[in-house]
């Protein structure tokens, strides 16, 4: 299938006194129609920067200085701001992290809903009301037509992330891009939200770009990963091989760290070390200073994607087998 | 757990705010008192050198059970008793160290916690200073030194401010404040939520290694239970302020009793699950200000029954533990599948 959405070497910088910082650097991936493409890294990693360049949200002075990204075959990251804005909510659905900041506390959901409807769809006013009732009813909210004319606060934050989603979905988007969709939720709501995106992005045929610092988030609802370090993909590939074999030391360290329930370790594993700095990134490859197994290439070269299995991995050393 | 004597024991705790409008609304709006019953009659042990993991989701008292032991809230009822010790008999000084001094708190967020204006050999000789527990500048900085090296930094760190550290540097300074006043015990709340796996990891570690070498005992809260299996000896699952169940860990997370304990384990996202469909959850935790009568998880329990719905079960006994559910009590619960098995 042709990607729906593809990013080409896409390139994000910062100007600073002391020079442009790059945030995100020669990032390339597609998603299809359908798919929902995980993107995990830890703080700083560029994964967010990455969805903000997409949907046109980077915030001045962050600009893409590179690369290019495309929707349908249709190059979106040069548009003006107007043509940007139509494509926003109406191709390009947004979720983020905190969903009582992505809703105005002033106005019911019921108009927050109807006027995202009506700004993109031609349709009757009384047409766009029951469409929202259907789009709550399909979120999940109880008593769909009456919590229609609430205001934010009064839905929990379960609850008031279902609204985000609808709100997100209002205009059936081709692509969503979620951001930390359930970060600041508890885990049994969380659970639910997932379930949430994963059946309606398979139902309406909706690309997800779903971005998260949870590797079992992202086990549960992805097709595919893409693992970030210090604004670079350095693994790309199927979820399940991924989580299996992963090929690149970053994401052997990372599935290390995370405590898992069902076998009692002692130690976790332990990457050595923080993410470097925008201002420190070093040379060769990023992770070098951090990695068990660098070889004196690594502080040299930098290792570009490279086909390891069916997925592919930025590591020199990523055809050898890495074991866990 | 062990016949030793406990290090920590609380018995009955509970902590209620008054959160009603003010008299006068009240009278002219006939409105009632309301009462959030935050923490509702929670016992538990801890043994010492061992660590007791509390977990639930927000809301369910976690944190004010957390405030309850270190003293910074007063119980309405209830007692704690650490080492056999009354910490509500009061401060009598009888040469050792009160209960108090024995014990420090972590907090989840080490941007809050530290003082942004003070330097990192300040915010560690703060607690140095205050029980002078070490005298002479010289002398100061020596133990300040110590305890940077013990957490995995550097002495020259000292020097520099909180903000010139990553979130993980600055959960090791926090520790090092905790240790500081030569404690015992140690109640973690959240301590590494606010932190990426990796360095997660380290922190997760680092207070492992520094359990086996002080012998220090932690009452340790997460919502993660991941995090929670790694580090406890004996967990405790809370909602809407009561302990639902307790067990040393491998049984709870082997064979979860409680129906919340069962759901939680079910809830988690898990790397050992791609691809494989999973039991849905069903609603909310219901607000503490209107909690459900009878047992308060009767409305999302599949195996409720009119006894759930109108009687506060109490706790059953069970071999390392305890669960407070009507369904195990009479038998009627089924069989939990393996988890990981």
């Amino acid at each position: 299938m042709d990607p729906l959405l593809q990013v080409r070497h896409l390139r994000v910088e910062f100007p600073s006194r002391r020079g442009a910082l790059t945030a995100v650097d020669d990032v390339s991936f597609g998603i299809a129609p359908g798919e929902i493409l995980g993107m995990v890294g830890e703080s700083g990693a560029g994964k967010s920067m990455t969805g903000a360049a997409i949907i046109g949200l980077l915030e001045p002075p962050g600009r893409i200085s590179g690369g290019e990204i495309l929707l349908e075959g249709r190059r979106i990251d040069d548009l003006p701001q107007g043509e940007l804005r139509k494509i926003r909510g109406r191709k390009i659905g947004a979720i983020f992290q905190d969903p009582l900041t992505s809703l105005n506390p002033l106005y019911r959901i019921g108009d927050q809903l109807t006027e995202t409807i009506l700004t993109h769809l031609e349709m009757s006013p009384v047409a766009a009301r029951a469409r929202a009732v259907r789009l709550l009813e399909e979120v999940g909210i109880p008593a769909a037509s009456e919590r229609l004319d609430h205001y934010p606060h009064q839905f929990s934050g379960g609850m008031r992330q279902r609204v985000v989603i609808a709100l997100a979905l209002a205009a059936e988007p081709r692509l969503i891009i979620a951001d930390e969709p359930t970060t600041a939720l508890d885990v049994s709501i969380q659970a639910q939200i997932i379930g949430l995106l994963k059946r309606l992005g398979h139902q309406h045929g909706t690309a997800v770009l779903l971005i998260t610092h949870d590797m079992g988030v992202i086990a549960e609802t992805s097709d595919r990963v893409a693992v970030m370090y210090a604004g670079r993909i350095v693994e790309i590939g199927p979820v399940a091989d991924i989580i299996k074999r992963p090929r690149h030391p970053y994401t052997v360290g990372l599935m290390g760290a995370i405590p898992d329930m069902s076998r009692k370790v002692e130690r976790l594993v332990q990457i050595e070390g923080a993410m470097p700095r925008l201002d420190a990134i070093p040379s060769g490859c990023a992770f070098h200073p951090r990695c068990p197994r660098a070889i004196a290439r690594c502080r040299a070269e930098r290792p570009e994607l490279l086909a390891a299995g069916s997925s592919h991995a930025a590591c020199w050393l990523a055809g050898e087998v890495v074991h866990v | 757990m062990s016949e030793a004597a406990p290090l920590l024991e609380a018995n009955g705790l509970k902590c209620h705010f008054d959160v009603s409008a003010p008299l006068l609304n009240r009278l002219l709006e006939h409105q009632p008192r309301q009462v959030v019953r935050a923490v509702d009659g929670v016992s538990f042990r801890i043994d010492k050198g061992t660590t007791f993991g509390l977990v639930g989701e927000s809301g369910c008292g976690k944190s004010t059970l957390a405030r309850l032991v270190v003293g910074l809230y007063r119980p309405n009822a209830g007692a704690i008793r650490f080492e056999g010790v009354d910490l509500a008999a009061g401060t009598a000084r009888t040469g050792s160290k009160s209960p108090q001094a024995r014990m420090q708190m972590i907090f989840q967020n080490p941007y809050a916690s530290l003082n942004p204006r003070w330097r990192v050999a300040d915010i560690i000789a703060e607690p140095l200073r205050f029980r002078n527990l070490v005298h002479g500048r010289a002398a100061v900085s020596a133990r300040v030194a110590e305890l940077l090296r013990q957490v995995g930094l550097s002495p020259a760190d000292a020097q520099r401010y909180p903000h010139e550290f990553s979130g993980g540097q600055r959960q090791r300074i926090s520790i090092a404040r905790a240790l500081a006043g030569e404690p015992d015990f140690l109640v973690c709340d959240e301590p590494t939520s606010a932190l990426d796996v990796s360095v997660q990891a380290q922190i997760l570690n680092l207070m492992k290694d520094l359990q086996r070498r002080l012998g220090l005992t932690y009452l340790f809260i997460s919502h993660n239970l991941a995090v929670v299996y790694h580090v406890s000896d004996t967990v405790g699952v809370m909602y809407l302020g009561r302990l639902v169940e307790w067990a040393d860990t491998e049984s709870l997370f082997r064979r979860p009793q409680h129906p919340y304990t069962r759901m939680l384990l079910d809830a988690i996202p898990d790397l050992a699950m791609t691809g494989r469909p999973r039991t849905p959850v069903a609603g909310e935790v219901p607000s503490p200000l209107d909690p459900p009568p009878g047992c308060a998880f009767h409305p999302r329990c599949p195996f409720a029954n009119a006894r759930c719905r109108s009687e506060v079960p109490q706790d059953t006994k069970l071999p390392g533990g305890a669960v407070a559910c009507h369904a195990v009590a009479e038998g009627r619960l089924p069989a939990w599948k393996e988890y990981g098995a």
